[in-house]
């Protein structure tokens, strides 16, 4: 078995106690949640903390509530991904939360990982989730502890592929994440934290825990649907995600729509055609059935994968319109998620 | 073979068999439920210090120097070791020994051993392996053995056993039975085709474990995940220069194998040698990366295969060349080579054959054996050829195959003698359960059923190093507690081969299957057996323990007869009693009987063995594949191909093995389902692919994909029992053979579903979608969908 690297583990029970531990530490600190990302990565040597602050016993970070004031479903970070899956309200305001999660890793993962662990997941490569030996024997590669790149021959900027299920659902609707940090609370749009580096793809601030995700409140007649491509029916993170949301006017015709696709790029990419292509459509037309062609189309030309997570990437590219066309019609069917069992 | 090795295939004492064919609980089914059950890495021993392996980073290369000191100098290092140290040569196969248990003079692909360290604990170990300085001289690497077979320098091996090797090639093999220019010249139908087997891998779910200690009079023991103690205790012995009555192998309980644990390793020389030079017991437990370093999997294939049929569907001729790739060593590659062409000529009947198989070096994990080994690449390019002459010739798929069925009790066009054989039942099973004759040709676009069959060995005459003594041994000791010991080289690897001892033990003696117990796999303590490879335990061993009870119950009996002054004939063994049949009142327990036949004759005790007949064809490499029998086996694989994705979905594989008698029906049950299991996971999933550095893909259990449970179609198990005269109670081999024919039925279930050939391994959804684009493709157009059809308003 792999060891892990030692390191020193603190237990925090208050918010405030984390954020003063990774504060006072500083460099060299490093939250675990689930652990399961975490872990493994650790043992690949790809982060190496002498102080690892848990968050296992900080019981305000588990919470489904929502807010009165502002109506937005509160999601603690700590909650478990399988109880995101399985939760009524979740299941009813953000569906496609609810599906993106349940298609995380296998169900045994899904018990210990969270969705603020989801949501924060390093990004991903072939060349990178290795071990130190492996990547040793590579020459290591620009994500970490060497210069050069071995997806794209001569890239200078690192393309590792955000592989998170549930970030680009949480696109879809909209969601803020809310961090404590030594300076106070932050609240970001999700949209907004997010940047096209695969080093690091997340604007956090030093010292800070991404406490809560919080979704607003979704109109009666939303739907959504989460698609995800893998090799198999469980355990694998995504070759693609598709995240797609459509909200529907009493008349049936589409009123607001989004897809946002992940395990592409360093960051979610959302087809920003979409909604405009969508919006007035109705299901059950020819209207309708072209403009998800069209949006089939647009993502086919936005999306190009590279051959940073392992298989085909070409296959990968052929793909996107399929899971793109696919997870449209499974969200207005309200059948999702779309994968292949 | 003598009488000994003969024992009929009806019940011991006539009649109803009591125990075998009834599917009874494993012996050590509830140590493993429960987590008793000790694994090697179960194993601490006081003092104990800890192992790691340097390996390479480079594919080909020289070793300039190894600096050692600064890992000898640190504290809580006990022991450095080199290929300076250990530089005896060893391979499972006596005639190829080109392994050193640490590189000597120069590494030959990523992961190959260089150093070891022995320290306090694992991160110790791993500290100080860092601190070795290696310098390298990097050589020309050959990753494509199409490039290795022409290119002759550098050479990976100069030289092995003191034969100077010819440019990088491993072995070749050319032989030729009858008139194959002529069976293909009179064919009505000629397919030509080219079909790749890529590599896969065991993925045995415990990784290579071992732990080595020497005690004070200089006995070495080493305790390790093997599946074939004896040559291990071979090649230690060989390797640290020790009599063999020094050495002591023990395999503990083992968490798979499937060939993956057939050649010595490694690790075991190195806890050896490091537990020689502390003083103190060494373990080493590899990471899942490392082994698949260690590897010894399916060799990757490239196949042309020429077969003729006349318009009748009767083979006319099969006209075969390989290209092997054969990765850095040659483990078992001898053997593969000749298996690739040998394994071949069942169930049908060839009257003509003819191959060319060559193995190459390259500078990837080295290949070895793994279930099936050297033949489910021939079967999965020979099958998809039958499919396609039926084809040709009009004719319906199972109905080629039935009507070149060879026959029992004949022999092959390469001189193999054939015994028992159910095949056709086989056929007649799958054909039925999977209702064939109703849906083969007719299932909507997208859905297919595909047929193909196979045969593999029960064993094989050609022990490793040639020598005429039993393949199998058997020691019974009685106790007067009513207990019976039964001690045996052979390996169980999880298959339950000490369980089949224990059924035996039972039926034969009349013994309660709690009142026996199995002491395996300990060189010093059992007699010698060849190990758990080419499905020979169960006929093998089998054999040897009825031979031993029988000796052993010729004894009770006749001194239970004496006792009670009646004729030996009248005394029965069974159900825990020995009775007299032509008198109830004579009737006392075992146990009894034991004390009356100790009284009367001796300390109780049997031995027993097996060795097979004179098997094989009178040419070089004749014996390579002759086995005492064959097992056979049909498959039907149902896909649903979804045409935009390129998805193949298997929903459902109907198995039909003929095993002979099932000893035990669940566990051979078990056999086919995982055989199944494992061939689909080959066909759709596993790729164990070198990159253009030469390092593994993907050398973890996550980036490595074999299919979860959800992923595994629904398989129908049937079992065959075409019971063969010289299997124990007619029993064959099962563990192997149902693997064979699940991918090119799989293959030829997507030709039925989509029309496109698959000859190319794995199935890929992109090769799926490249194919239909070549071929004709079906519009898929969906009605429009309708808002909330799926239940939410």
């Amino acid at each position: 078995m792999l060891r892990l690297p030692s390191f020193e583990i603190v237990r925090p029970r208050t918010i405030a106690e984390a954020v003063g531990a990774l504060h006072r530490h500083g460099e060299g600190a490093q939250v675990i949640a689930g652990g399961t990302d975490l872990v493994p990565n650790m043992k690949h040597e790809l982060f190496t903390p002498d102080l690892v602050v848990s968050l296992g016993d900080v019981a305000e970070l588990v919470r489904i509530e929502v807010d009165e004031e502002t109506g937005e479903l509160v999601l603690g970070a700590m909650t478990k991904l399988d109880t995101i899956a399985t939760n009524a309200m979740v299941n009813e305001r953000a569906p496609v939360l609810a599906q993106a999660a349940s298609l995380v890793a296998g169900p045994q993962l899904r018990r210990m990982g969270t969705l603020g662990g989801n949501v924060m997941l390093d990004t991903r490569c072939q060349w990178y989730n290795q071990s130190y030996f492996w990547r040793e024997a590579l020459g290591f590669c620009l994500k970490k502890d060497g210069t050069v790149c071995h997806v794209v021959e001569s890239g200078r900027k690192c393309v590792a592929a955000a592989s998170n299920d549930t970030a680009p659902a949480l696109m879809t609707l909209g969601a803020t994440l809310v961090f404590e940090g030594p300076d106070g609370t932050r609240t970001v749009p999700i949209e907004d934290f997010w940047k096209a580096d695969g080093i690091f793809n997340k604007k956090l601030e030093p010292a800070e825990i991404l406490c809560e995700i919080r979704i607003p409140p979704t109109p009666e007649r939303h739907f959504g649907a989460y698609g995800k491509l893998r090799d198999r029916g469980s355990i694998d993170f995504p070759l693609l995600g598709v995240a797609v949301r459509l909200d529907f006017a009493p008349d049936d015709r589409v009123e607001r729509a989004d897809v946002v696709l992940v395990a592409l790029a360093a960051r979610p990419v959302r087809v920003a055609k979409a909604a405009e292509l969508l919006a007035g459509t109705r299901p059950g037309t020819p209207e309708f059935d072209a403009a998800v062609e069209q949006v089939a189309e647009a993502a086919h030309k936005k999306c190009h994968p590279l051959e940073n997570v392992p298989g085909d990437a070409d296959y990968r590219r052929e793909m996107v319109p399929v899971y793109v066309r696919r997870t449209l019609r499974a969200a207005v069917e309200d059948k999702g998620p779309v994968h292949h069992l | 073979m003598s009488a000994r090795d003969q024992h009929g295939t009806g019940s011991p004492w006539g009649g109803r068999f009591e125990v075998v064919g009834k599917p009874h609980r494993k012996v050590d089914g509830l140590a493993k439920a429960t987590g008793q059950a000790l694994y090697t890495d179960d194993i601490t021993l006081p003092g104990m210090l800890h192992g790691k392996i340097l390996r390479s980073p480079h594919p080909h290369a020289r070793i300039v120097s190894i600096n050692v000191e600064p890992a000898l100098a640190m504290e809580g290092v006990h022991a450095v070791i080199t290929g300076a140290d250990m530089p005896i040569c060893y391979g499972v196969i006596p005639w190829t020994p080109d392994e050193n248990a640490l590189a000597v003079d120069k590494v030959r692909f990523i992961g190959d051993e260089v150093a070891a360290v022995a320290a306090v604990d694992e991160d110790t170990a791993n500290v100080a392996l860092r601190a070795i300085e290696v310098e390298y001289e990097p050589l020309h690497h050959y990753f494509d053995p199409t490039e290795a077979l022409v290119r002759e320098e550098p050479q990976i091996h100069e030289e092995i056993r003191g034969k100077a090797v010819r440019g990088n090639v491993s072995k070749s093999v050319q032989l030729d039975f009858g008139d194959v220019d002529g069976g293909l010249a009179e064919a009505d139908f000629v397919e030509e085709a080219d079909y790749t087997f890529h590599g896969t891998t065991h993925t045995a779910i415990e990784p290579h474990c071992a732990i080595g200690q020497v005690s004070a009079d200089g006995l070495l023991t080493v305790w390790s995940s093997t599946q074939i103690t004896h040559y291990v205790q071979k090649a230690l012995a060989r390797v640290l220069e020790l009599p063999e009555s020094k050495v002591r192998v023990i395999q503990p309980c083992l968490g798979g194998a499937f060939g993956g644990k057939s050649d010595p390793f490694s690790l075991e020389f190195c806890v050896a040698k490091l537990a020689m030079i502390t003083g103190r017991p060494v373990k080493i437990l590899w990471t899942r990366e490392e082994v698949f370093y260690a590897h010894r999997g399916r060799h990757p294939m490239a196949m042309r295969y020429k077969t003729g049929i006349r318009k009748d569907g009767r083979l006319t001729a099969v006209d075969a060349k390989i290209l092997i790739d054969g990765g850095s060593y040659s483990s078992f590659g001898l053997v593969t080579t000749y298996y690739s062409g040998q394994l071949l000529t069942g169930p049908y009947d060839f009257p003509s054959y003819r191959f060319d198989s060559t193995r190459v070096f390259t500078n990837k994990p080295p290949c070895g054996p793994k279930r099936g080994h050297g033949s489910v690449q021939p079967r999965f390019a020979f099958e998809i050829q039958l499919d396609k002459l039926a084809e040709k010739a009009g004719l319906d798929p199972i109905d080629v195959r039935r009507v070149n069925f060879q026959g029992e009790d004949t022999s092959t066009v390469n001189g193999q003698r054939i015994t028992s054989n159910g095949f056709v039942r086989c056929l007649d099973l799958v054909e039925e359960a999977s209702d064939w004759k109703a849906r083969r040709g007719k299932l909507p676009y997208g859905r297919g059923l595909g047929v193909a069959g196979s045969m593999y060995i029960s064993g094989t005459n050609y022990p490793v190093y040639p020598n005429a003594m039993p393949q199998a041994g058997i020691q019974l000791k009685v106790d007067r507690s009513g207990l019976v010991t039964v001690f045996t080289g052979g390996n169980d690897i999880g298959q339950g081969s000490n369980s089949l001892v224990a059924y035996i033990v039972s039926e034969e003696l009349g013994v309660d299957l709690g009142d026996i117990r199995v002491l395996a796999a300990d060189t010093d303590l059992c007699p010698v057996d060849l190990g758990a490879y080419s499905s020979r335990i169960t006929f093998m061993v089998g054999n040897a323990t009825i031979d031993a009870c029988r000796k052993l119950r010729s004894q009770i009996v006749g001194a239970v007869a004496a006792a009670w002054e009646v004729d030996p004939k009248n005394v029965r063994m069974g159900g825990g009693r020995v009775l007299d049949v032509a008198d109830a009142e004579r009737d006392i327990s075992v146990r009894e009987a034991f004390h009356i036949a100790e009284e009367r004759c001796d300390t109780l005790g049997a031995t027993g063995s097996y060795n097979t007949p004179k098997l094989g064809g009178d040419y070089r490499g004749g014996t390579i594949g002759a086995s005492p029998a064959y097992s056979f086996t049909a498959h039907v694989v149902e896909v649903e191909v979804d045409v935009e994705t390129g998805r193949i979905t298997p929903t459902h594989v109907w198995c039909a093995h003929d095993c002979g008698r099932a000893i035990n029906p669940q566990l051979v049950a078990g056999q086919i389902e995982g055989s199944v299991y494992m061939g689909i996971a080959e066909a759709l999933l596993e790729d164990h692919t070198i990159n253009r550095f030469g390092l593994h893909s993907g050398p973890s259990l996550l980036d490595y994909r074999i299919p979860t449970s959800v992923d595994t179609p629904e398989i129908n198990a049937m079992i065959v029992e075409s019971l063969d005269q010289e299997g124990p109670y007619g029993a064959k081999e099962a563990g192997e053979g149902p693997l064979h024919s699940s991918i090119p039925a799989l293959a030829n279930a997507v030709h039925d579903a989509v029309g496109i050939r698959l000859d190319h391994l794995p199935f890929t959804p992109g090769r799926v979608l490249a194919a239909l684009r070549d071929s004709q493709r079906e519009s898929t157009t969906l009605a429009s969908p309708t808002v909330g059809a799926g239940g939410k308003a």
